[in-house]
Parts: C-alpha cells; sequence; structure tokens
C-alpha cells in the first residue's frame, strides 16, 4: 500500500507518534552523559512499547510490562547506579573512545534485519484486531500448553534470587561469624 | 497496519541497543542497554502475534517469559555488578580485562 | 726303398690297424693334471711339510714317469695312437674350443722325456735348494711348469698349446725372477718375458690364421687338411707356418730372439737345467714337429729361411760360447746352438732327425747343467775362474761331466753322436750341403768350447777361495742316472738297426695320425758320419792344446784372443744393445703417454668427480639442509609463533570487544542463512 493509504489509518498515526518516541527514547538511552538520564529515558522507552502493545491489543502484556519491567527493573538499576557511586553528574568519560566500529555494525545489524523483514513479510498485515486478547486466554496458555516454560521459569527466578543473595552478600570476617552464631 | 512497521521498529531499537552495548564504559549502562534490546525482541513477538492470532496467544505469552528472564538476569547481573564494584571500587568495564592474554 | 714311402706306410700300417689307447692311454689325462694340482697343494702346505714341498712334486711327477714309462713301453711294442678331447666352448657353429690331450709317437716321447727328466731334476733341487729361501715357491712353480708343459705336448689342439706355451712362459718368468731381491734376476725375468711375448704375437696369430681357413684349431683336421692340400689352407698356409714359426723362434731362442736364454741363467740350476735345456725351449721344435704337415706340403717355400735360420743360431751363437767365464751361461749358448741344429733338422724336413737330438740332448743336457750347478754349489760362485782342479775333489761330478760333454761334442759311441749324425745325414740328403758342413763346423766349434769348460772348470790347479767338496747323493745320483741315458741312448736309433721286438726310435715317432714324408737314413753314411767324428775329436784336441795346460792366473788361462771376432762375441754382436734400444725407443714414449694420461686424464677424472661430490655434499649441507630443510623448520614455528602472537591480540579480555565480536559473527550467519541460501 501506499503511503497515503497507510497514512489515512488512524491506527498508523498513533503508531507513527509511540515509534518516534520509542526510538527518540532509546537514542538517549545509549547517548545520554548522564547515567540516571539514561535509565530514566529507557523508563520512557518501556513506557511508549507497553502502548505499542496495547495497539496490538495485548493488554496484558503491555501492563505486566509496566509492572515489572518499570516497576521492578528500573529501580533495581537506580538501586545499582547508587550503589556503584557511579558519578550522577555530566561524565564525560561515560562512551568509549572508539564509536565508529560500533556505529558500523549497528547500522548494518538494522539494515539486515530491515531488509529480512521486508523481504520476508512484505506487505503483510496486522490481522484485524477485534476483541483485545484476555487475560483468561493467557493464563489458560500459560497453564495448559506452556505449563513446562512456565514452572521452568519459576524456577529460573528462584535460581536468579537465590543467587542473586548468594552473590551479593558481604563475606564475613571469622570473628564476626562466631560472633554472629553466639548470638 | 503492517507487521513490517513494528519490525522495522523493534530492529532500530535493537540496533540501538548493541550501539549501547558496545560503546558504553558503565557496567550497568551495558546492562541498560542489554534490556533496551530485550524490549525490541519483544514488540517484534507481539507484532507477530498479531498478524497469526494463534488461539493460544503465543507470542504474548513468549513475550512475558523474555520479561520473566529478564528481569531475573538483572538481578543476578546487578549482584555481579555489585561484587566487583566492592572489589575493585570501579564499574568502569575497561578496567576489568584480567582475563586478557 | 725309399726311406719316405716306408715312414708313410709305417704310418697308415699304424692307423690301419686301428691301434688305440687301453687304460693306459685314455687315463694319460691324468698326467697333465696331477702336477697342477702338487702346485695348488704345495702352495696350501707347502710350509708345514718337512721336505717344504717337494714330496709333493716329487711325488706327482713320479706317478707321471709311471703313466709315461707305460706308455712309452706300450708304443715301442704295440704302438699306441688316440686323441682325447672335451668341448669347452663355441663360436658360432663351427669354430669350437676343446681341452684333451693326444697319445702318438710324439707326445708319448715327450710326456716320457719331461716326466723322468723333471723327476730326476727335482730329485736333484731337493738337495741344492736345501736351506734356500722359498722352497715351497720353488716347488710350486716347478710342478706349475711341468703341468704347463705337459699340457702343451699334449695338446690335441692350437688352442690348448697356447695355453700351455703362455703357462710354461709364466712359471719361466717366476722361476727366472726367483731370487728377485736382486734386481738383475728381476730384468732377467723381464726379458725372458718380453721376448717370448713378442713371439707369442706370431703364435697367436698364426694360430688363429690357420683355425680360421681350416674350421677348426684341430692338429690332425689341419695336418690331413694340408695333407690333401686343401683350397682354403693353400691360401694362408705360408703366412700362417711364418707366423707359427715365428712364435718358435721366440721359445727355441732362435736367432735373433734368442737374447732371452744367456740371462735366463739368473735362476736356480735345476730350472735352468730342466726349463731352458730339456724340455721349455724343446717346445718351438715340438710345434714345428706337430705341424710338419704343413710345412712339408703347402708353406715349402718357407723352409730354406727356416733352415738358414737354423743354421746361423747354430754356429754364430756358439761361438758366443767362448768368451764367457759363467759355465752357466757356457751351456746356454751351447743349448741355443744345439736348438738351432734341432730347428734346422726339422726345418730341413728331417722330423726323426730332429726329434731324436731334441730326446738325446735332454738328457746330456741336463746332467750337464746339474753337474755345472753342483760344482756351483761347492764353489758358490759361477765364475770358472774361481774353479779349476776340482776333478780331484768331485770326482762324480767330473766323470759325469765329461760323459755329458763328450755325448754333446758328438763322440762315438755316446748319445750325441748318433743323433748329431742323423741331423748332418738329413742335411744332406735334402740338398743343403751347405749348411751340413756349417752344422759340422758347428760340431768342432761345439767340442771346443766345452773342452775349455772342462778343463777351466776342472783341470789344473784350484783358483778359488773355499774349500769345494763333492756333493750330496741326492745331487750326485741324478747326475749318474742322467749319465746313462745320455751314454747310451744313441743306440735306440742305429741307422737302419731294428732293436728285437721294440722296433727303433723312428718306428716310434712314425705312429702317428697323419702320414707324411719324413727323411730316415736306412744306413750309416760313414762320409758324414766321419766328418762330425773328426770335426769333434778336432775340437777336443785343439781346445785341450789351448786350455789343458795350467797356468798361473785365469787372464793367463784364458788368453787365447781372435782378433775382430773376439770382441764381436764379448758385445754379443751387439744384439742385446739393439734390443734395448729398439724396447726403450718405442716403449718409452709409449710409457710417457700412459703416464701422462693417467696422471692427467684418469686422476683428474678421479679428482674431477671428488671434488664435485665435495662440492655437491657442501650444496646439499649448506643449501638445502641449513638453508633449505632447516628454513623450512625454522619457518614454520616462526609462522606458528608470529600467527600467535598476532592471535593472542584479539584475547584483550575487554566484554564488549567479545561482544562486538559475538554481534559481528551473528550478522553474519543471518546474512548468509537469510540472503544466500
Amino acid at each position: 500500500m501506499t503511503f497515503a493509504e497507510w497514512l489515512s489509518e488512524p491506527a498508523n498515526w498513533v503508531f507513527a507518534v509511540l515509534g518516534v518516541l520509542v526510538l527518540a527514547s532509546g537514542f538517549r538511552v545509549v547517548t545520554a552523559r548522564n547515567v540516571v538520564h539514561a535509565a530514566l529515558f529507557l523508563v520512557a522507552a518501556l513506557g511508549g512499547s507497553a502502548a505499542l502493545f496495547l495497539l496490538l491489543s495485548a493488554e496484558f502484556v503491555a501492563w505486566v510490562l509496566v509492572l515489572v519491567y518499570i516497576g521492578a527493573v528500573i529501580v533495581l538499576f537506580l538501586f545499582g547506579i547508587m550503589i556503584t557511586r557511579a558519578p550522577t553528574g555530566y561524565d564525560k568519560t561515560l562512551d568509549a573512545d572508539r564509536k565508529l566500529w560500533p556505529a558500523a555494525l549497528s547500522v548494518i545489524m538494522f539494515v539486515t534485519l530491515a531488509w529480512a523483514s521486508i523481504d520476508a513479510f512484505g506487505a503483510r498485515v496486522v490481522a484485524d484486531l477485534g476483541e483485545p486478547t484476555t487475560t483468561e486466554t493467557i493464563g489458560l496458555s500459560l497453564l495448559g500448553r506452556f505449563v513446562i516454560p512456565f514452572e521452568v521459569v519459576s524456577f529460573v527466578l528462584l535460581a536468579a534470587l537465590i543467587g542473586g543473595v548468594t552473590i551479593a552478600r558481604r563475606d564475613l570476617e571469622p570473628a564476626e561469624e562466631e560472633q554472629r552464631r553466639a548470638v | 497496519m503492517l507487521v513490517n512497521q513494528f519490525l522495522i521498529l523493534a530492529a532500530g531499537l535493537f540496533a540501538l541497543g548493541v550501539y549501547g552495548l558496545l560503546v558504553r564504559r558503565n557496567i550497568v549502562l551495558i546492562l541498560l542497554s542489554v534490556e533496551l534490546m530485550l524490549n525490541a525482541v519483544n514488540i517484534n513477538l507481539i507484532a507477530f502475534e498479531a498478524m497469526i492470532r494463534s488461539s493460544d496467544a503465543v507470542g504474548q505469552v513468549f513475550a512475558i517469559f523474555v520479561i520473566t528472564v529478564a528481569a531475573a538476569e538483572v538481578g543476578i547481573g546487578l549482584a555481579i555488578v555489585l561484587m566487583i564494584f566492592r572489589n575493585r571500587k570501579s564499574a568502569n568495564v575497561d578496567d576489568m580485562s584480567l582475563m586478557r592474554w | 726303398m725309399s726311406p719316405w714311402i716306408l715312414a708313410t706306410e709305417e704310418a697308415e700300417q699304424a692307423v690301419e690297424a686301428g691301434i688305440t689307447g687301453g687304460f693306459w692311454a685314455d687315463t694319460a689325462g691324468i698326467m697333465l693334471v696331477l702336477p697342477l694340482v702338487a702346485f695348488i697343494l704345495i702352495l696350501a702346505f707347502g710350509k708345514r711339510l718337512k721336505n717344504q714341498g717337494a714330496e709333493l712334486a716329487i711325488g706327482a711327477l713320479a706317478i707321471n714317469t709311471l703313466w709315461a714309462t707305460v706308455l712309452f713301453i706300450q708304443n715301442m711294442t704295440e704302438g699306441v695312437l688316440a686323441t682325447y678331447s672335451f668341448e669347452i666352448g663355441r663360436i658360432g657353429s663351427d669354430l669350437v674350443f676343446e681341452l684333451g690331450w693326444v697319445v702318438d709317437g710324439l707326445s708319448i716321447m715327450m710326456y716320457f722325456l719331461v716326466s723322468l727328466v723333471g723327476l730326476i731334476v727335482f730329485i736333484y733341487a731337493v738337495g741344492y735348494m736345501h736351506g734356500d729361501v722359498r722352497v715351497p715357491w720353488f716347488f710350486a712353480a716347478f710342478s706349475l711348469f711341468a703341468g704347463s708343459m705337459l699340457i702343451l705336448v699334449g695338446a690335441p689342439n692350437l688352442i690348448q698349446l697356447i695355453i700351455g706355451w703362455e703357462g710354461v712362459g709364466l712359471a719361466s718368468y717366476l722361476l727366472i725372477g726367483f731370487y728377485w731381491e736382486d734386481m738383475e734376476n728381476v730384468v732377467a725375468g723381464n726379458k725372458a718375458f718380453m721376448v717370448n711375448k713378442v713371439a707369442d704375437v706370431g703364435l697367436i696369430l698364426g694360430a688363429i690364421i690357420l683355425g680360421l681357413a681350416v674350421g677348426t684349431f684341430d692338429f690332425f683336421e689341419i695336418n690331413t687338411a694340408a695333407a690333401e692340400h686343401l683350397e682354403t689352407l693353400s691360401t694362408v698356409a705360408v703366412i700362417g707356418g711364418v707366423l707359427l714359426f715365428f712364435g718358435a723362434m721366440g721359445k727355441s731362442a732362435q736367432f735373433p730372439l734368442h737374447i732371452w736364454l744367456p740371462d735366463a741363467m739368473a735362476g736356480p740350476t735345476p730350472v735352468s737345467a730342466l726349463m731352458h735345456a730339456a724340455t721349455m725351449v724343446t717346445a718351438g721344435i715340438y710345434l714345428m714337429a706337430r705341424m710338419f704337415p704343413l710345412f712339408q706340403n703347402l708353406a715349402e717355400g718357407t723352409r730354406p729361411w727356416m733352415v738358414a735360420i737354423g743354421a746361423v743360431t747354430l754356429f754364430a751363437l756358439g761361438l758366443l760360447a767362448l768368451v764367457t767365464d759363467d759355465i752357466k751361461r757356457v751351456l746356454a749358448y751351447s743349448t741355443v746352438s744345439q736348438l738351432g741344429y734341432m730347428m734346422t733338422a726339422v726345418a730341413a724336413g728331417g722330423y726323426t732327425a730332429g726329434l731324436f737330438h731334441l730326446f738325446t740332448h735332454a738328457f746330456f743336457k741336463a746332467l750337464l747343467f746339474l753337474g755345472a750347478g753342483s760344482v756351483i754349489h761347492a764353489v758358490h760362485s759361477n765364475n770358472m775362474s774361481d774353479m779349476g782342479g776340482l776333478r780331484k775333489t768331485m770326482p762324480t761330478t767330473y766323470w759325469t761331466f765329461v760323459v755329458g760333454s763328450l755325448s754333446l761334442a758328438g763322440v762315438f759311441p755316446l748319445a750325441g753322436f748318433w743323433s748329431k749324425d742323423e741331423i748332418l745325414a738329413t742335411l744332406g740328403s735334402e740338398g743343403y750341403t751347405a749348411v751340413m758342413w756349417i752344422a759340422v763346423a758347428g760340431a768342432f766349434v761345439t767340442a771346443f768350447y766345452m773342452t775349455r769348460a772342462v778343463a777351466l772348470t776342472f783341470h789344473g790347479e784350484y783358483k778359488g777361495h773355499g774349500h769345494p767338496h763333492e756333493s750330496p747323493r741326492v745331487m750326485t745320483g741324478p747326475l749318474v742316472a742322467l749319465a746313462i741315458p745320455a751314454a747310451i741312448f744313441g743306440l735306440l736309433n742305429i741307422p737302419g738297426v731294428d732293436l728285437p721286438g721294440i722296433g727303433n726310435f723312428t718306428r716310434w715317432l712314425a705312429v702317428r695320425v697323419v702320414p707324411m714324408g719324413d727323411h730316415h737314413a736306412e744306413a750309416i753314411d760313414f762320409v758324414i758320419a766321419g766328418s762330425g767324428l773328426l770335426a769333434a775329436l778336432l775340437g777336443i784336441a785343439l781346445g785341450w792344446r789351448i786350455w789343458g795346460k795350467d797356468r798361473e792366473t785365469q787372464v793367463e788361462r784364458d788368453s787365447l784372443e781372435i782378433p775382430v771376432l773376439y770382441p764381436l762375441l764379448r758385445r754379443k754382436y751387439y744384439l742385446d744393445d739393439l734390443a734395448l734400444g729398439v724396447v726403450g725407443a718405442t716403449t718409452g714414449p709409449i710409457a710417457r703417454l700412459v703416464n701422462w694420461i693417467n696422471d692427467y686424464v684418469i686422476d683428474g677424472i678421479v679428482n674431477g668427480v671428488g671434488f664435485l661430490v665435495k662440492g655437491l655434499g657442501s650444496f646439499v649441507y649448506g643449501i638445502l639442509d641449513q638453508r633449505g630443510i632447516d628454513g623450512i623448520v625454522h619457518g614454520l614455528s616462526a609462522a606458528a609463533d608470529g600467527s600467535g602472537s598476532a592471535v593472542r591480540k584479539w584475547q584483550t579480555g575487554r566484554v564488549q570487544q567479545y561482544a562486538a565480536s559475538f554481534v559481528g559473527g551473528v550478522l553474519i550467519l543471518i546474512i548468509v542463512f537469510v540472503f544466500v541460501t
């Protein structure tokens, strides 16, 4: 379809706006000089993608994204930033000196993926959306067809939990350990 | 809505993430870029789901898994960063090149 | 009856009667082999034996003498005629090479002669060589000689004859140079060998020509072809005959190839006695006798020349015995002179005459040599100026020597008289009257110089410094043993007389395959016989007159001086100088050329190869090994090292770099899988 036709759909307008938002935010994530700024721009990028999910009638996933990603992961990041005492101000040494190759690589990556996509999907459209996917459907699917991956992922989370605690625990001096036990 | 528009968008996000991964010196920022990449993948998945509209919502379920695993990964990753910072007093990835020749 | 027909008839009768071998003839080949076996055994074991190998040599010859004597008697009584030959090789389909032995009148006589005289001389040598150097080698070489001589005389064809010829030549060389510590003896041996070799060229060429013309080398075939006037043979007969005669000249010391024989006296006396008096030198005469039909029928034009050469040899070389002080040389020149007699006789057509003289001469000349050896042994010097008056201290030697001398001079009734007379008669009746008178003069000269020798050696006062005494019995025994045949063997061939039951020498020799003409006197021609005897007696008388009286010094004793002749004789007619000059002029440049080739061409090639190899070696080492292979090895290790150093730099330890590689790799995979495939 032509660009004019594409523009005629209102959904595409929304998409365009959201797309610009997401891309801009993403760009700023990787080029921000301030670490906290980068984290916050990620929040914006994630919010934008949640809105895109809504556009694609994946409501549950959208809100999961918001809750988990933005709510927990980014917070974790901010904690990490604080603990590692990253300079919260403007930091010139944040990026590596040689940026050419990474830029070239990312451009090539983009081109390759884009070309592959266009080549593969051509002018296929997203299907007529109709009703958004219900939580019920996802729930039934999670505990029906994908019950095993679901359980495995829970184990992964458990392992991550325990692993994280173990890794980050402060090693106690032998004397302190004695003390702790006595108490 | 074309599928391709979402895919290209995701590709762009992914490329940005790759750039960030390779360029940033702070470990935390590297992890941040990885999150960006994972997000791009999620967009892809949802777009595909919207395209095929399976009865099980396969794409969306997959996306949920991705999010979950990303969260776990961030947890571990930051724990490691913490340890590194405690031992080396620096979060600069250039300083961590012990496994060199 | 004409004497010619008699000889032919006898031969034909013998052949018709179909007289063949019998046990002794069939096994006669053992005579040819035994001395050679002795040669090898002496070389192997001689040193350890009690008599240093003499037992083996004497044993071999004793067995040979047995066979030879039996055959001789068999031939006397019935006649024996047989040939045995075995093929050993072949050229093409016609030309055969055979070895074997002949048993006929001529060869039986030679077997008997060689074996018996050889045995006697061997026994003498045990005493003579006692305590000398290299005794085993002496008997070994002597046995080699005996074996080769028998091979020669028993040869059924020219090839085997040549084999035996060369064998005796080799033995002669070895034995003349027996005392090789002295350079003179070595030179004498070389001279003998060289002169014989020059003559052998003629022999071999002649043999080849005749063999190819007739198609076979067999004596009897060739002689039969000659008797029947075969076409192919008659064209080459003259040249073949001349070449064979040339070979005979060398071996039998005819003028001018006689120069080696006097010098050959450098060898031990037994060698001189057997080889250079009785047997080896007679090989040439034997060859002429074997090829008699050829010379009689087809090569008649050569005969006058051969007679002439024989005559010159007979007379001129006999004179040389007058001027020499060495007793062995006197006998050597005497031998040459007598060989001249034999050659003249055979060439003139006196087959029996020449061979009978060969037969008797063997005995008395060997006797004389052994006697001389006895004297030399006692006085420790060869020179007659160191001798004198020895008849008192060495009676046996003296009397046997006298018998031998008289026989040689040709005094009735000793053997030499009869054989010399037969030669004179042959020359006369064949028309060679001038030669006959030369031979008579030769008889005078012979008696003359022998009287001189006897007088200077045995008469007068002893002029030496030692204490001579008679030789031991092992040496005087053979002297006596030889003196008997020297005295009485003449009776075996009195013209016209047949001894009861056994005939005479002529009849024995007549047993041959190919009939041929031969002069044999029917009765004694008293004129010729008388002339010969008179000449001899005159010689003795004159000689006694000059040398019989003892004088104070040797110089006075030997003061006979005939102007012009004696200086010429002393220089041996300048023949030695001529020979030396010719040899020097021809061989010198050749030797220098060969030496040059050796030094520059051959050594150059060898050295060049050496340099080449050296250069090749250093090339292979320096360039191929050091730089090439080591270079490759070092290069490989350097490559591994360098590439390692280079690749190592990838491991920076920086995660982002790894990540970048990761992404790059993934990209490539995507591109490949999505777009290319």
